[in-house]
């Protein structure tokens, strides 16, 4: 498989495996291939279970309003049970697949940035009392998250946000809390959308480190890789098995498809220098003309992270939430300082984005801000594709 | 001696909605009752004082010349005028009679036309008087209301944000109808307000808080084109509730325009 050596540098969340934290009485032959094992199709119900169980609450893919979204999940029959879909810029349709796969399919219009970063959050409180002004931090009422379907590329935009939000000089305890009880239980694609182009940004398509689990589906059931001793812990109350040969080969075999079917490309070759020396090009004010400022990619980006703080009150002004919510740099009051808009036009505001995606990211947090999922691409109403525009930029400097 | 400020609610060419989400604000009411005197309100009170007001709520726009004069002598009696909703603030649905004639309508719909007096157009009180602060929607959301009144009361600008429906459809998780089934939705021009209300039912939306700051109108058209909706069936979407504001009535007439020249070079 041609996996680039070069990856995103991953926040280690989880300790490294060890074989001797495995319980005597757990039923795990340790005569699996490696540290894999076998799940029947079916079974998949039992790992579901386990997560609730241990007091989980299971997120997974659920076909919802015409695409796969990202839900609660309490019955694998909840799972996209034969679905995929076809992207391409700015369009997005589901399929039937000719077979009963669950994870038959790539990224959809969520990411779980939603359930880290939450869209609309109250991070803090004040009262007015006799004493005075009383401040608190607001509660996080969500029980630990378990995320099941993680693809490579949503590994790698976790490792990205969690530079920023715990990595950085500021620590954000909402994001930080959800972080670390997440249980992560990846999916190797088996195939790619027209709009994937991980191979690019060495994201993909195989997961590789950041999950406690990852999962490869092929028609029987599925291998399942253990990546944490918290993973390990949850399939000891499910019935694994160990790994035939075969299934081994089916599985490299199904994993192979998602790297042969991709065909976009994003040439990141010094990138940085491309972008940030070429802030004139006349493709910037080309894109602004057909951009809507819409704030879609942005908001379907698993790795920004814009938001915007505001005090609400009630009408007795007695009481305050100091409430966050997602917000965009394609929003002109975004930019807005002192005295006027930094960002007056939609050709720098695009130009904001994707310089700071593909190049000021690098200066801020030793890594791109893009990690090749293509939702930016399907998701624009207008279909603007960034590969295309970073191609035309670069066409022409050559 | 009654220091509250003195809030009056005044129609014009409209359907009541607007007036009637200061009514829906329910669990508010007497809250609000507490802070401000309501001193003019013929929707609510039979109560009727004459001014200074110290915020009058205007709802409705200006298609006679009575209310021509009518709203002169409101906003000269008024320290702080707002426009609540689509027909005060850009004309309403009835602008539509802007493109048309208004005494053929006249002559088709009514029995003696000499009875109507009417101006040719529906326009917005901004067109006519210096308005403090406008604010969108058909009809208005209550609580976008309720905040400007807050604003008000505290001495404060209101927060009614100027961006557009689809940051609202991604902070609920919609599933955008552009893109799953190429549906023309103006989400992306329209100002929010409403809460994504219509494509959170898996329907487009009807741009009725009117266009958002700096709306890309000619991208979302041609977009809706390359859908394969018609130019004229565009025209109909962009004239609607708030279809002559600014910016739409300016990509409406651009198509219209389109189409004329066409027709033009086909008959040559």
């Amino acid at each position: 498989m041609a996996q680039s050596t070069t990856r995103l540098p991953t926040h280690q969340k989880t300790p490294p495996i060890s074989k001797a934290g495995v319980a005597d009485d757990e039923p795990i032959d340790p005569g699996g291939d490696g540290d894999q094992w076998w799940l029947m199709k079916d079974d998949l119900q039992c790992l579901i279970d386990s997560l609730w169980a241990a007091g989980y609450q299971v997120i997974g893919p659920k076909v919802e309003s015409a695409a796969i979204v990202y839900a609660e999940i309490r019955d694998q029959n909840e799972l996209p049970k034969g679905w995929t879909e076809e992207q391409s810029p700015g369009k997005y349709r589901l399929k039937r697949r000719d077979d009963d796969h669950l994870f038959g399919f790539n990224v959809g219009p969520h990411s779980w940035k939603s359930y880290l970063f939450p869209p609309h959050a109250v991070v803090a409180t004040a009262d007015r009392t006799p004493q005075g002004w009383q401040m608190r931090d607001a509660d996080d009422p969500e029980k630990p998250f378990a995320f099941l379907g993680v693809r490579a590329c949503e590994l790698a935009a976790m490792a990205v946000q969690d530079r920023t939000f715990i990595h950085d000089h500021y620590i954000d305890p909402i994001y930080a809390a959800r972080r670390q009880t997440a249980m992560i239980i990846a999916v190797n694609c088996t195939q790619a959308a027209s709009t994937c182009f991980c191979t690019s940004m060495n994201t993909g398509p195989r997961c590789l480190t950041g999950f406690d689990l990852a999962l490869t589906e092929v028609d029987q059931g599925f291998t399942i890789e253990i990546g944490s001793s918290r993973g390990r812990q949850i399939i000891g109350g499910v019935p694994v098995r160990p790994l035939s040969h075969d299934q081994v080969d089916q599985a490299e075999v199904a994993r192979s498809h998602a790297t042969a079917e991709m065909t976009k490309r994003l040439d990141t070759t010094d990138i940085r220098n491309l972008l940030l020396e070429n802030l004139d090009h006349p493709r910037w004010a080309d894109v602004g003309n057909r951009c809507l400022s819409c704030t879609n990619c942005t908001m379907v980006c698993p790795t920004c992270f814009c938001h915007s703080v505001t005090d609400v009150s009630d009408l007795s002004g007695d009481h305050v939430d100091r409430v966050r919510q997602w917000d965009s740099c394609f929003n002109s009051n975004f930019s807005y300082m002192n005295g006027g808009l930094v960002r007056g036009d939609t050709r720098s505001r695009y130009r904001q984005w994707l310089t700071h995606k593909l190049a000021s990211w690098i200066d801020q947090f030793d890594t791109s801000g893009c990690v090749g999922c293509g939702r930016c691409i399907t998701w624009c109403p207008v279909g603007i594709d960034l590969t295309e525009e970073v191609a035309a930029i670069r066409e022409d400097v050559r | 001696m009654n220091t509250k400020p003195r809030l009056a609610v005044f129609k014009f060419a409209s359907c009541d909605g607007c007036q009637l989400s200061l009514l829906s604000l329910e669990d508010e009411l007497l809250a609000i009752a507490d802070k401000v005197d309501v001193v003019h309100f013929l929707e609510a009170t039979s109560r009727v004082e004459e001014g200074p007001y110290d915020v009058s709520l205007i709802e409705g726009s200006i298609t006679t010349a009575a209310d021509q004069e009518r709203i002169r002598h409101i906003r000269a009696n008024s320290k702080f005028l707002v426009t609540i909703g689509a027909c005060a603030t850009s004309g309403g649905i009835q602008a539509l009679k802007n493109w048309s004639n208004k005494d053929e309508f006249l002559s088709i719909v009514y029995a003696k036309p000499e009875y109507i007096e009417t101006l040719a157009t529906s326009t917005a009180i901004s067109d006519h008087v210096r308005v403090d602060f406008e604010l969108r929607g058909c009809p208005i959301n209550k609580y976008q209301l309720l905040e400007v009144l807050q604003a008000f009361l505290a001495g404060r600008m209101p927060r009614t944000p100027n961006h557009c429906v689809c940051l609202d459809c991604k902070r609920k998780g919609n599933v955008c109808v552009m893109v799953v089934s190429a549906t023309a939705c103006l989400g992306p021009v329209t100002q929010s307000g409403c809460g994504a209300l219509c494509p959170s039912y898996d329907r487009p939306c009807y741009g009725c808080f009117g266009p958002s700051t700096q709306p890309n109108l000619i991208s979302l058209s041609n977009q809706f084109q390359r859908d394969g909706m018609s130019p004229e069936r565009v025209i109909q979407s962009l004239r609607s509730f708030n279809g002559y504001a600014t910016e739409f009535r300016a990509e409406s007439d651009r198509i219209e325009s389109q189409i004329d020249a066409s027709e033009v070079t086909v008959d040559e």
